[in-house]
């Protein structure tokens, strides 16, 4: 291992920190899972309390909105319910990821490991946390079936999707958080409105078809915000809705943007991290 | 080949107090136009133009007074550090004792602690699962070893974290004092581990003020003064200097 003033770590650096990161997976896996025991240990139901808590809060919203809208449940719950499975996930990679390394600043200051390895453990976690919450899903799906098919199958690549940029978000909101501290606690205000401003609670196509062509209008500027399409690509296949494949663009190009800034900012400021936290 | 070798590196550590670290500064630099001249951020030279090489089967004492940049080098030397400027290079698997507290997790079990340092210290399950009877035979813990760290006594963890550093082979063995909360006894015990440990090991840079553990693990030298350099040379030579008076007067066959 060469460690160099920053002007000549290149490429080169940032990239052997990713793989040498993921090499350590052991580590990382077996840190992961700890952190899910460590929360609810000596709780008789353990880590069953993550698929209870969401269970009962998509069933309790579900109702609640079903009502307030005038939807059937068997249209809204489950909407709801895979709407905050995801959303869960999105916000636990982008609030923990944002004091990722501040977290964490005693194990960067006395154990030489690559950054990387903090960010694979978080989205690690939330991984573990997703398939708890999946449980609900498919206890969902028995109550209230849903007319799914071969596209269904797209879970797979869209939930990998997230997990890429859960991973780059992660490295770039961890190293700018840990040099400008301010910074947490704006992105903390920004999650919190963006969900309220992405469509979880509130079905999107039904105000799209409105028949007052002003909120059809508004409903529109829903396609802005880039959550949305993140939310789409997995809930859609999970709910047996028919795919919409521009959702599917804007995902990868911002996953393409979001890894190449990441990897400019690792080539960069990546040895940085050990003097800011 | 284990070795370590630094050219000129400097570690400068920006020192951001709540205001500058904070994103109105930075904003506010961009709207008055000048960010450049203004941002200037307080700097501390910790270490500067170090020119060190350490090959394998040496054995370097750091010593030098509290802030003198010995702690700081060592995290050079292990690549938590990179330099400001200057090059280091590091080639081997590092493991660090720094501060053996850290990475530990006061809610659980012994066993799990070992299982989770050794993967730190690039183990895997398997390795670190051949050695925990081992460790838990050096560390005398028995079956304190099923409790939750936090019921242990600052001894024993010291006792649990080198028994897992030293039942590992390092290649970079890089230790800095503050074992001191050990009984005797142990501490005997440690330092034949040690020694073996050292033997096993590619290199070892060790921080201490302990004339007397120095003597016996190291053979060379290291003084540093004000974040450089000193004097490098031979143990008894650099202590010399250092404390004003040969260390082991009594003992001439000591090593040199």
């Amino acid at each position: 291992m060469t460690v160099t003033a920053p002007s000549a770590a290149a490429w080169a650096g940032a990239r052997k920190d990713l793989v040498a990161g993921w090499r350590s997976r052991e580590l990382w896996a077996h840190l992961g899972w700890q952190d899910i025991r460590q929360r609810y240990r000596r709780s008789v139901l353990g880590p069953i309390w993550i698929t209870i808590s969401m269970a009962v809060t998509a069933v309790a919203l579900g109702i609640l909105y079903a009502g307030l809208f005038g939807n059937s449940l068997e249209e809204q719950l489950p909407y709801i319910l895979v709407g905050f499975i995801v959303w869960a996930f999105i916000s636990g990679c982008i609030l923990e990821g944002s004091d990722v390394f501040i977290k964490n600043e005693g194990l960067i200051k006395h154990l030489p490991a690559p950054i990387s390895v903090h960010v694979y453990r978080l989205v690690w976690r939330q991984t573990l946390l997703f398939a708890h919450n999946l449980i609900v899903y498919v206890v969902m799906l028995l109550i209230f079936p849903r007319p799914l098919d071969w596209s269904l199958l797209l879970f797979f690549p869209a939930f990998l999707l997230l997990a890429l940029n859960g991973a780059w978000v992660g490295l770039l909101f961890g190293m700018a958080s840990s040099r400008f501290r301010d910074l947490n606690p704006i992105i903390g205000s920004v999650v919190q409105l963006m969900f309220f401003l992405t469509p979880i609670v509130w079905i999107y196509e039904d105000f799209l078809n409105s028949p007052n062509p002003a909120i059809a209008e508004r409903a529109r500027l829903a396609e802005i915000n880039p959550f949305l399409h993140y939310i789409e690509i997995i809930r859609r296949p999970m709910l047996g809705q028919e795919t919409v494949w521009h959702h599917w663009i804007v995902v990868l190009a911002i996953t393409l943007v979001g890894w190449a800034v990441t990897m400019w900012a690792m080539r960069r400021y990546r040895t940085r991290v050990s003097y800011w936290v | 080949m284990v070795r370590i070798e630094t050219r000129q590196a400097s570690v400068d550590f920006p020192i951001f107090d709540a205001k500058s670290r904070s994103l109105k500064k930075a904003v506010l630099g961009v709207v008055g136009g000048n960010i450049s001249s203004d941002r200037k951020v307080p700097v501390i030279q910790a270490l500067r133009d170090i020119n060190i090489s350490i090959e394998e089967g040496d054995r370097v004492a750091l010593v030098g007074h509290n802030g003198a940049g010995k702690s700081t080098l060592l995290r050079l030397l292990s690549g938590i550090y990179a330099p400001t400027s200057g090059t280091a290079t590091i080639e081997g698997r590092v493991a660090p004792v720094f501060d053996l507290g850290v990475g530990m997790d006061p809610e659980i079990s012994g066993y799990e602690n070992i299982m989770i340092r050794g993967l730190f210290l690039g183990m895997n399950r398997k390795q670190m699962e051949a050695r925990v009877d081992q460790i838990a035979d050096f560390s005398e813990l028995g079956d304190f070893l099923d409790m939750p760290l936090r019921t242990y006594s600052t001894g024993m963890r010291v006792r649990l974290a080198l028994g897992v550093v030293t039942s590992i082979e390092p290649e970079i063995l890089l230790f800095d004092e503050g074992i001191g909360a050990v009984d005797a006894a142990f501490l005997e015990k440690a330092r034949d581990r040690l020694e073996e440990l050292v033997k096993r090991a590619g290199l070892l840079v060790f921080a201490s003020h302990s004339d007397e553990f120095l003597r016996r693990l190291c053979t060379t030298a290291i003084w540093m003064e004000h974040g450089q350099v000193k004097q490098q040379g031979g143990l008894r030579e650099v202590l010399t200097a250092y404390k004003g008076k040969d260390p082991w007067p009594d003992d001439a066959m000591s090593p040199a």
